[in-house]
């Protein structure tokens, strides 16, 4: 049974040093956070329904809502999702390692990871807090009478998870590469989850130092960000966002390595231009540092910043629509079969796209400064966030849940939700772009009326969409008991993880693995042969 | 990767009986991995205090002329006698790294209790640095003197006391860990003698000086 019957023992799991074992750990803390914030955003929605303020009791609630719905995604979800899930588990079994180069410190960031989520919970249990997600000075430090420092340091302290994560896997992806096993030889996911990993070392010490001059602005009443005591708030914004645009990458290049996978193993080629597909994820890595300014256009940044940053995120694009047309083009006279992972992954570039181009919108100046603060720009990083995080992270799930369990999931339920997320997410958030268009502007609990069908339609869609999240997590569990066994490699897909076992043994490999050809060779006679024979065999 | 212990490095980790945890290959993989991972912290490290300076820079630039006159209530020779101490704890720190690698266990116990008394040498002017500042009501949120001190002078105090405050916080780290690994070495706890493991806490101990080589001119000399 592999690394999964190893022990059975509760502190077995506790104190595990095995990266495969720690991924299990995240996924299941990722999934708690994830229902929480979803449950606030339940509230929202039905808050939404009408115009006026019905289901919560003040504005107050509807902010402590949105900043909880907003906190847990973004800090609890979409950051660690991918990489401290699939990432923990796949990268040693890509590049043929017996474990991350440092399996303690592994552990150690699970635990920052649980305890900084509790602080944030009894922050939000205790008051909440009203400032939403971006903190923004000097609301956060000066007015604010909720929680905001208990917040901020269950933030501070998650921040410290994820850049031993990223260093773990910076010095592992460096150092423990099988014999063989070349730069140019390693799958797209190690080469995503190696640019994450820079982002979050260079990105996050940011924020933390930035939390901290808010404590100490909220604490000692000094004016750092706050004008009347002569501090700007501007300040604040830039170190903010030097952050949390590249943290936006954090969320969206593993998710990139995950449908590079999917897309060549379903389609059956060679990823269509390879070292561009590279070049773009550290291209990306570089141009998202130099872009913060977009969010800051009308708080009174320089216009010649502006037009230098406007022009700036344009250059974002090039890369980002490289990866887009690349996968494309992989597609194109691929032998596509469309499988559920498949199916998540083609909604991820529809999804992608759409989220992608809304991003050109808002980063020419002039036609930000019309949308700015509405809903245009909640439906824009939904569309990235959402349609294009979570639908990789889906997409993987079951890709490697057959290499994670040992077993199969119900195909006819898996196409069946990715279908009712891809419908109920297109329902949910496009009316959005609309009503920003028109000028709803985000973080209000009350509209006039005209307003109102449009916000029915999305709260109609956001309740499909929950269906569609709920389908997997039934199926999946019930696939452990009664699925498939799976075998080794039910995909018949190129990758040192598929040349083991599944579940795979404790230290991952039998034999020391010698690499001597690049990824994704599945234009070769041996992989049709295999392909041939897990269909023969009835697996998938 | 390459070749087992190269000969380079026989002297420090190339013995027989240091140990090799089950997951790497050899123990050149092992020393690399320590040694990327710990100046990857480090780079960590850079952009954490570069935030709080860049900040600082802004501040400087706005209001120059009040950060000076904020500044001048600095003692720079207490300053600059911090600066010697802590480089010559730089010092000491290299040579138990040195003597680490040579297994000369008597001398690395001896230069790690070196570092950690000129470490709290440092503190201890630091802390009477501190106090003095309170007794002239130079302490933001606590006791500041915006009447004695008028103008932007206040935001000078807050950004030197949380730089001074996070460095000095790194510098206890630093001085907790170095007893920790002092006490490890007398017991010869290390199969390999704890050359890995000094060399790395010798590249921390390193950058957190270089820290307050940089923080001393920008908040003490700016009136110089
Ligand atoms: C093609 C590349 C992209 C471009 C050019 C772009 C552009 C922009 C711009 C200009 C804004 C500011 C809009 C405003 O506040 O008025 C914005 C907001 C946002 N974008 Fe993007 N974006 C891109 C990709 C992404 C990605 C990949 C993500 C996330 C994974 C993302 C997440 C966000 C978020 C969360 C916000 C809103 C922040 C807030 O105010 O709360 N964007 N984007
Ligand atoms: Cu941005």
């Amino acid at each position: 049974m592999g690394y999964l019957g190893a022990d059975y023992t509760i502190k077995s799991w506790l104190l595990t040093t095995d990266h495969k074992r720690i991924g299990l750990l995240y996924m299941i803390s990722i999934t708690v956070f994830f229902l929480l914030g979803g449950a606030a955003a339940t509230l929202l929605r039905l808050e939404l329904m009408t115009p006026r303020g019905d289901v919560f009791g003040s504005p107050d609630d509807y902010n402590r809502s949105f900043t909880i719905h907003g906190v847990f995604m973004v800090f609890f979800f979409l950051i660690p999702g991918v990489p401290a899930v699939l990432g923990n588990f796949l990268i040693p079994l890509m590049i043929g390692a017996r474990d991350l180069a440092f399996p303690r410190l592994n552990l150690m960031s699970w635990y920052i990871y649980m305890i900084g989520g509790l602080f944030t919970l009894y922050a939000l249990v205790a008051g909440g807090v009203d400032t939403g997600w971006t903190f923004y000075t000097p609301y956060s430090t000066m007015f604010s009478n909720t929680q905001v420092i208990a917040a901020a340091l269950g933030i501070f302290i998650v921040g410290f998870s994820s850049i031993l994560t990223a260093l773990n896997f910076i010095v592992t992806i460096h150092t423990m590469r099988a014999p063989g096993m070349t730069w140019l030889r390693l799958p797209l996911f190690i080469w995503a989850h190696y640019a994450t990993s820079l982002i979050i070392v260079l990105g996050t010490p940011v924020l933390a130092i930035t939390i901290i001059l808010v404590a100490v602005e909220r604490l000692f009443k000094v004016g750092i960000f706050d004008p009347a005591y002569g501090g700007d708030p501007l300040l604040f914004q830039h170190l903010f966002w030097f952050y949390s645009h590249p943290a936006v990458y954090i969320m969206i290049l593993p998710s990139f390595g995950v449908i590079s996978e999917i897309v060549t193993a379903f389609a059956r080629k060679k990823i269509f231009g390879y070292s561009f597909m590279a070049g773009a994820l550290l291209a990306i890595a570089v141009l998202g540092f130099l872009v913060w300014g977009h969010h800051m256009f009308v708080s009174s940044q320089s216009m010649y910043a502006g037009m230098i940053f406007s022009v700036l995120s344009f250059l974002v694009a090039v890369p980002s629509g490289i990866k887009v047309f690349n996968w494309t083009a992989t597609l194109y006279k691929g032998s596509v079969s469309f499988k559920t992972p498949m199916l998540y992954a083609l909604g991820f570039i529809g999804l992608f796209t759409i989220g992608g181009l809304t991003g050109l919108v808002l980063s020419t100046m002039a036609t930000d400064v019309h949308v700015h603060d509405t809903y245009f720009v909640v439906a824009h990083f939904h569309y990235i966030m959402v349609g294009g995080m979570v639908m990789a992270y889906l997409g993987g799930l079951h890709f490697w849940w057959p290499k994670i369990t040992g077993r199969m999931y119900s195909e006819f339920w898996g196409a069946l939700s990715a279908l009712t997320v891809f419908i109920g997410f297109n329902l949910t958030f496009f009316p959005q772009f609309l009503l920003g268009y028109i000028g709803m502007p985000r973080r209000y609990y009350e509209y006039p009326e005209e307003y109102q069908v449009l916000n029915v339609m999305s709260s109609a869609g956001a309740s499909v969409l929950a269906v569609g999240y709920m389908m997997p997590l039934i199926y999946l569990m019930i696939s452990l008991k009664v699925g498939k066994i799976a075998g080794p490699n039910p995909w018949a897909a190129s990758g040192l993880e598929w040349e083991t076992s599944s579940p795979p043994p404790t230290h991952n490999f039998l034999d020391t693995k010698i690499v001597t050809s690049g990824p994704y060779d599945y234009e070769l006679q041996e992989f049709a042969d295999m392909q041939r024979e897990v269909q023969e065999q009835g697996i998938v | 990767m390459s070749s087992p212990s190269a000969t380079v490095h026989d002297n420090t980790y190339g013995q027989d009986d240091t140990y090799l945890y089950h997951h790497f290959e050899d123990l050149q993989q092992q020393h690399e991995s320590s040694s990327l991972g710990m100046w990857a912290f480090l780079s960590t490290e850079v952009l954490f205090f570069g935030g709080v300076l860049g900040a600082f820079a802004v501040v400087q630039t706005l209001y120059g002329p009040a950060m000076k006159a904020a500044s001048s209530h600095l003692d720079p020779i207490l300053g600059a006698y911090n600066t010697a101490v802590l480089l010559v704890s730089s010092l000491a720190m290299a040579l138990a790294v040195r003597a680490s690698q040579l297994r000369q266990q008597r001398n690395t116990v001896l230069f790690l209790i070196a570092t950690i008394v000129l470490g709290s040498v440092f503190l201890a002017v630091k802390a009477y640095e501190w106090n003095h500042d309170y007794h002239l009501g130079l302490v933001p949120g606590i006791n500041f003197d915006l009447e004695r001190y008028p103008g932007r002078q206040i935001l000078f105090w807050s950004f030197y006391f949380t730089l001074t405050g996070i460095h000095a916080l790194h510098m206890v780290i630093g001085i907790v860990i170095i007893a920790i690994m002092a006490v490890l070495v007398q017991r010869r706890w290390f199969s390999g003698g704890g050359a890995t493991q000094i060399e790395m806490l010798g590249l921390y101990w390193h950058f957190v000086d270089i820290v307050w080589v940089f923080l001393y001119p920008i908040l003490y000399l700016i009136n110089r």
